[in-house]
């Protein structure tokens, strides 16, 4: 009898310490936030603390100051995402290829964070000969997003080209030989309020689209701190 | 009593040769809308969505019965000549633009037609290569 119950005893006090176990992993893992990688190259620079001795920090790659013309043929420049976190892509009006796509993954993001002041969208056109502002209101009319939550961004082809591919890192190609005209990639960029990448994504990729939704909270988690 | 097992048997037969009939004539159709589904998803799902539901304003659904129905000559045309200007589906205008898809041969756009008219929803049965090639004389 003595032999048995000292068995339950063990039994008992190896589940206590299992359990204990488990929630010491349990608390170990709730303080350990989980947060997004910040992409792009990045240098070792030299700052200047307050009291005046130096140290070495890391600086990141952030999106530049810009200046376009959004679809109300009003400027929009980097004031405009001031605080905001927004997601970035490069498109044209008259594609059918996969802008169709990217679009109806951003609007479905779009839809969910409509009442969210702290996250925004900029649609870049490539097609400087055609998408003129006038063109994108129309289309953003017809994608049922016109407002200013959603930019749409007109520039030369040299301003745009130029942030796509050193700033954002998107390839973006005028191209004569494809049907359309142009050729580029369907990254959607996720920017945080520094202005840094902390995210690309395939937007017809539906998994990689899902990946996005669930990063959107945690980078809005990251600010509030 | 052997003359009616030999009908039975004859009648058996004829039922059998009838309703294979029937079955392959399905298949066909079967065929067609699984061929028509992987080039709807290649050609047209980015637009069209993958239910059919359309983009907003700038692309229209294909989940108007009644239009494909009263369209169905047409839709041949608006697949390999591309459609401009405005229609009117399930009551909205559109006035955007479709592209062309002229390297479609009529065998592939048959089975898009099969599949967009027999699915959300829809079921309005075979059509044929021949059926378009008809249709395609007629665009305007």
């Amino acid at each position: 009898m003595q032999h048995s119950k000292s068995i339950i005893m063990k039994f008992n006090r190896s589940i206590l310490s299992a359990f204990l176990f488990g929630s010491v992993v349990f608390l170990a893992s709730c303080q350990d936030q989980k947060k997004l990688p910040i992409l792009g190259p990045r240098e070792a620079a030299t700052v200047k603390n307050a009291d005046g001795s130096t140290s070495v920090d890391t600086v990141y790659k952030t999106i530049p100051a810009f200046s376009f013309l959004n679809q109300d043929s009003i400027l929009i420049n980097n004031d405009t995402f001031k605080d905001k976190i927004y997601i970035a892509d490069f498109f044209f009006t008259s594609c059918t290829t996969i802008c169709p796509t990217m679009h109806r993954s951003m609007k479905t993001i779009f839809d969910k964070y409509k009442d969210n002041p702290d996250v925004m969208f900029l649609s870049h056109t490539i097609d400087f000969k055609y998408d003129h502002p006038s063109v994108l209101k129309k289309y953003a009319q017809k994608l049922g997003v016109d407002g200013p939550k959603w930019q749409f961004a007109y520039g030369s082809k040299d301003s745009i080209y130029k942030i796509a591919e050193k700033d954002y890192l998107v390839a973006v190609i005028e191209d004569s030989t494809a049907k359309e005209g142009y050729v580029h990639q369907g990254w959607l960029i996720l920017i945080d309020k520094q202005k840094r990448i902390r995210g690309a994504y395939d937007g017809t990729n539906p998994e990689q689209v899902a990946q996005l939704t669930k990063d959107i909270p945690v980078l809005l988690a990251e600010d509030k701190k | 009593m052997r003359k009616l097992i030999i009908s039975t048997l004859f009648l058996i037969t004829i039922a059998t040769m009838i309703y294979s009939c029937q079955s392959s004539e399905q298949l066909k159709q079967d065929i067609y809308y699984a061929n028509g589904r992987d080039l709807y998803i290649k050609h047209c799902q980015n637009c069209h969505g993958s239910k059919g539901e359309g983009l907003n304003a700038l692309a229209p659904p294909l989940t108007d019965t009644v239009f494909l129905r009263e369209n169905k000559q047409k839709i041949a045309c608006f697949i390999k000549n591309g459609a401009s200007g405005p229609i009117t589906v399930n009551g909205k205008k559109y006035g955007g633009k479709m592209p062309d898809f002229a390297t479609l041969a009529n065998i592939d756009i048959a089975q898009i037609v099969v599949y967009i008219t027999n699915t959300y929803g829809n079921k309005q049965g075979m059509y044929t290569p021949e059926q378009i090639a008809e249709d395609l004389k007629n665009c305007k």
